[in-house]
């Protein structure tokens, strides 16, 4: 039970690294849909967030306001929203994994 | 017949060498978003007529006017508040006030412009005149708490009235002291998003994100304290994801009734404004975001929240339904009509145009190149109450 827990941790810690190294692993986005979502979180998102990303009504998404913030837990939120903040779900318009981009992009300093 | 000879001589003069005199009531300006350009615009025309830059991060940007229409005063989103001379066309001068604004608004006399901030959260006055600062209301609704402002809208006697989205207030900030301003506070309501005064001042209307209904101030009585309406408008169903917060101006206000955006809903709410009671409902094909009556309130036009950001559907306020839907272009942010209302311009964010379109035959007349355009602000809100 714990060695079968420790592959799937190992195996977790292996395919974070990958997608680190290597963008164009499965799961990434497309160069084509990579440009789609930069210009869906700049004005979309940030028609609250700001378009610089530096806050409005909602918050900050720049990498130093969200490096104490779980991954997950930020994919989650922009994937499912937030029940009782404006914080919308935005699953009908991305995969989660997609999500998982945005998010890996946001914390290390988002694309123009 | 010594005015006519001066007249005369002016005349001469003025033809010779000086610059071409010229009116302001035809103007306007359009926010390049992405930019920070604003584009000048004459609605006689309907053509640009100078382009200026500097103006920082305009996204969400917004504008008022002196009340000779000449100055234009543009809030950034990064806090900057620039005056602009719209028939020099440049800019006379920029301060940075805050860290993170969301638009303002101008005192009835015309001499203080206040800005609402997010950051820190509170209102700014300054001398329209030089842009110094005269004074400030942090919005601190508790010990240490401070709120995000929205909705600040002039009233009459040199007043603002505003919300607050983490508070949950009303204030009202009478600036008849313009370096001690007295501050009124109201209850509102569960995050309030953005408010309106209606066009003749007498009421202060802020709508609620947290929960059905919008709160409402008469400000002829404030001692009758605030109080809310269209309570429950959802009637408990589930509300569908709001992908862009709506905005409120008086400008939705037409034929004695209020014309307000539901949130979560796709539906124009109407309001009696004698009564205050909901008087019909009038399905639209997105979450609404402007709804914005023609001068005359015969009709009212409605744009739509991502992802329905490309549809406009239009009320006939007589009928009572929507009468004409189309698709102008992608990405519309934000319309304005001309001062009589004959003709309407729509930014078309992601087509990079402007689009002007006459409102009786709904058939476009003209459109303008603009870089990412979103706010469109003519100088007519210059005599406009709660603009």
């Amino acid at each position: 039970m714990l060695s079968s827990r420790l592959v799937f941790a190992l195996f977790w810690a292996s395919t974070a690294t990958l997608a680190n190294a290597e963008p164009s692993t499965a799961g990434t986005p497309d160069a084509v849909r990579q440009k789609e979502l930069v210009r869906l979180v700049r004005q979309d998102c940030g028609s609250c967030h700001g378009m610089t990303l530096q806050g409005g009504l909602g918050p900050a998404l720049l990498p130093a306001t969200l490096q104490e913030k779980p991954v997950e837990g930020l994919v989650a939120t922009i994937y499912y929203g937030r029940p009782g903040t404006p914080m919308p779900p935005w699953k009908q318009f991305m995969s989660e994994a997609e999500a998982g981009w945005i998010v890996q992009q946001l914390m290390s300093g988002f694309p123009q | 017949m010594r005015l006519f000879f001066v007249f005369l001589v002016a005349l001469l003069l003025g033809a010779c060498a000086g610059p071409q005199l010229r009116g302001t009531g035809d103007l306007g300006l359009v926010i390049e978003r992405a930019s920070g350009q604003v584009t000048l615009v004459n609605t006689t025309s309907r053509q640009p007529y100078a382009r200026i830059d500097g103006l920082g991060d305009l996204s969400h940007a917004s504008a008022v006017y002196s009340r000779d229409g000449r100055y234009a005063f543009v809030f950034g989103r990064d806090g900057g508040l620039t005056k602009i001379d719209m028939l020099e066309a440049r800019i006379v001068r920029r301060v940075m006030q805050s860290g993170n604004a969301i638009g303002g608004s101008i005192s009835q006399d015309g001499r203080i412009v206040v800005a609402q901030n997010y950051t820190p959260g509170g209102i700014k006055a300054f001398d329209a005149e030089t842009l110094e600062l005269l004074s400030e209301v942090p919005a601190e609704y508790a010990p240490g708490k401070f709120s995000k402002v929205v909705g600040l809208a002039d009233a009459p006697g040199n007043k603002f009235a505003y919300a607050l989205f983490e508070g949950g207030e009303i204030w009202v900030s009478d600036f008849s002291n313009p370096k001690q301003p007295k501050t009124q506070r109201f209850p509102a309501g569960l995050q309030p998003y953005d408010g309106l005064v209606t066009p003749d001042g007498r009421y202060f209307l802020a709508g609620l994100f947290g929960e059905d209904g919008v709160a409402m101030l008469d400000l002829w009585q404030p001692e009758k304290g605030s109080r809310k309406i269209l309570e429950n408008y959802g009637r408990g169903q589930e509300k569908l994801p709001v992908f862009k917060m709506p905005h409120l101006r008086g400008w939705s206000v037409a034929q004695g009734k209020a014309y307000l955006p539901a949130i979560g809903r796709h539906e124009v709410l109407v309001v009696d404004v004698a009564t205050w009671k909901e008087v019909g409902r009038i399905p639209v094909r997105g979450q609404p975001v402007f709804v914005i009556a023609r001068p005359d309130g015969r009709q009212v036009w409605v744009n739509f929240a991502f992802p329905d950001n490309g549809k406009m559907d239009v009320i006939d306020t007589l009928a009572g339904k929507v009468v004409h839907a189309f698709e102008p272009g992608k990405g519309i942010l934000h319309m304005e009509f001309t001062p009589r209302g004959e003709n309407v311009w729509l930014s078309a964010r992601d087509d990079n145009k402007v689009l002007i379109y006459d409102t009786a035959t709904f058939s476009r007349v003209g459109e303008i190149a603009a870089d990412n355009p979103s706010g469109i602000f003519f100088t007519t809100r210059a005599a406009r109450i709660g603009f």
